[in-house]
């Protein structure tokens, strides 16, 4: 952890000697759990009737997605710990997800981009991901990468939508991509874990992945009358690939873990 | 079209020859001729039971972010997506009917249309989640099951597809339930503080007693509806009691018994007052619901509009190809 010079953390990272896979994969669980929970808070409150019942698909599948690549997590770990355990009983500090996904929803011009940035992130990553040499994470890859192409479908279309719609949705899509934009470096960011794993030919070159993301999201601003930021901002977002995540995180975690933390030891 | 149009006198040889057709066991198709207080019975029920389910999303959404396990949170996500699944068929069913969708949301937010008088109570712990998919569901069940063999065809239909989903939601809800009861000490109080909150509520989702119901009559014989209130409530007790017995949870009613005469399990008055308090907007909860879906309908407006802003430029983009 120390020799990472991208994440001003004020919490430690993993311990002494950090299983290279575990983490990875605790990244890839929690970047979707986090998402779906976020997503999920749509349901009931969305603009209309058919998106109530899109973005729960989405969330479904990522919460889907979560529960694998969590449970891998676990059985990887060899603690015992289940993707509940995980998901439920540890402290933000523990998580390890981007911070992109944390962030509150916001309007549904603000959640449209941030799923379009991810959603394409996600299928390039997920595409690399399942010709990975670990067999049953490029299982799980795999089956996610299909998913992950119709959310892009979804969240692109409505990005056109936005972008090319009235002079108040292209304001409200234009301005979210200019918010979220400093948190897209973190996803391209590679440290010593995803170093070690590139080299034992588990994980991708997560670097060398950010071209092809960012000519597809330009594909789609430009069609949409939208302009991506111009220049990398002057301070780009990152840490929760360690454990320091914004402030959004922990009220989150707080209301998601409440019920399983005051009923230690109970089954559901 | 609207509800509130005088109905015109129906020509009595084609409501005569409409009845035969009804008493025949046919199904009414959209384009077939109905006597105008046929049609209306339909938009208010089919559109009641729309907006039910769409309300009925925030009670159950209200958990969605605290369910205890990835496996819960994942099946009530599910859930409630089901009910907004329900609402849009149902609604697209009363189009079928001349009512268009926009205009019965317009009747929900502006507090002229009914919806199931249950989702005005609260949901105050998770136990709530397991109980609201056994009582509730299980009572829809019970309600829909005959509304699935109703005279209108549209109707009928929808009604058989969304039986199957609710029965899932029951089974998923008992297992909860059942879970509960065999688990903490905390987790048992938790279950039986729920069923006892919502036994009652349950009972009145049947609506009121047929001594006491303006419009069941008409409905029977139009096969619109083909059990009274009353009935299908007994059907419900009958059903749920044995449940209850077999997860040692005890129902909120001292005067619960079993009648072997009848084969029905009696039980004690319904305090229709509170009933009719609810119906009315004083439930614990009708402000706030309504609130909500009036929020997510105004903050979605400008994306609405810009769908449409985008779906009308595609249109005159693709215009001179077309020409």
């Amino acid at each position: 952890m120390t020799a990472s010079p991208l994440a001003p953390s004020v919490v430690p990272g993993p311990s002494a000697a950090p299983n290279p896979l575990f983490e990875l994969l605790l990244r890839l669980g929690d970047d979707r759990l986090v998402l779906g929970h976020r997503l999920s808070e749509w349901c009931g409150h969305a603009p209309i009737l058919e998106e109530d019942i899109a973005l729960a698909n989405v969330a479904l599948d990522l919460l889907g997605q979560a529960t694998m690549f969590l449970r891998l997590a676990g059985e990887v770990e060899g603690q015992g710990r289940n993707e509940d355990a995980l998901a439920y009983f540890r402290e933000a500090v523990d998580f390890r997800n981007c911070q992109l996904v944390e962030l509150p929803k916001g309007d549904f011009a603000f959640t449209i981009a941030r799923q379009f940035l991810f959603d394409v992130y996600a299928v390039i990553l997920l595409d690399a991901l399942s010709s990975s040499k670990h067999g049953e994470l490029a299982a799980i890859a795999a089956k996610a990468l299909k998913e992950a192409k119709y959310h892009v479908r979804h969240s692109g279309e409505w990005v056109l939508k936005l972008g090319d719609g009235t002079e108040e949705s292209h304001r409200r899509v234009q301005r979210a991509l200019d918010d979220l934009w400093r948190f897209t470096g973190e996803l391209f960011a590679a440290d010593a874990i995803d170093r070690a794993m590139q080299e034992a030919g588990v994980g991708p070159d997560l670097p060398a992945l950010r071209a092809q993301w960012e000519t597809l999201v330009r594909d789609v601003v430009d069609r949409a009358t939208l302009t991506l930021p111009l220049q990398a901002p002057v301070l780009t977002m990152r840490g929760g690939r360690s454990g320091a995540h914004t402030e959004a995180l922990g009220h989150l975690l707080a209301e998601m873990q409440i019920v399983a933390r005051s009923h230690p030891g109970a089954t559901w | 079209m609207t509800q509130t149009r005088t109905a015109p006198a129906d020509d009595p040889a084609k409501v005569a020859a409409f009845e035969a057709r009804i008493a025949a066991g046919e199904s009414i198709e959209p384009n077939d001729w109905m006597p105008e207080r046929y049609r209306r019975q339909l938009v208010r029920m089919m559109s009641q039971h729309a907006h039910s389910e769409i309300v009925g999303m925030l009670p159950e959404g209200n958990w969605i972010t605290r369910a205890p396990s990835l496996r819960r949170k994942i099946s009530l996500l599910a859930k409630v997506q089901d009910e907004a699944g329900h609402g849009l068929y149902i609604y697209c069913g009363t189009e079928t009917l001349g009512v268009d969708r926009s205009e019965l949301i317009q009747q929900l937010l502006d507090g002229t249309a009914k919806y199931s008088s249950i989702f005005n109570y609260p949901t105050l712990s998770w136990a709530d989640i397991g109980v609201i998919g056994w009582f509730v569901d299980g009572a829809a069940i019970v309600n829909q099951t005959i509304l699935a063999k109703a005279s209108y065809g549209p109707y009928a239909r929808a009604m058989i597809r969304v039986c199957k989903e609710e029965n899932f939601h029951k089974r998923q809800g008992y297992e909860i339930v059942a879970t509960l009861a065999n688990g903490t000490p905390a987790q048992k109080a938790m279950v039986q503080d729920a069923v006892n909150r919502w036994w009652w509520p349950s009972l009145m989702m049947f609506g009121p007693s047929d001594t006491d119901s303006p419009n069941t009559a008409e409905l029977i014989r139009w096969k619109v509806k083909r059990k009274t209130n009353d009935e299908l409530r007994q059907r419900f007790v009958n059903l749920t009691v044995p449940q209850a017995v077999a997860v040692s949870l005890t129902l909120p009613d001292p005067e619960l018994k079993y009648d072997a005469e009848t084969d029905n399990w009696q039980f004690g008055a319904i305090d229709w007052t509170e009933f009719n308090q609810v119906i009315r907007g004083n439930g614990p909860c009708n402000r706030e619901r309504l609130d909500a879906r009036r929020k997510a309908h105004d903050d979605g407006a400008w994306v609405r509009e810009a769908a449409s802003a985008y779906a009308e430029k595609q249109r005159a983009k693709q215009a001179p190809e077309a020409a």
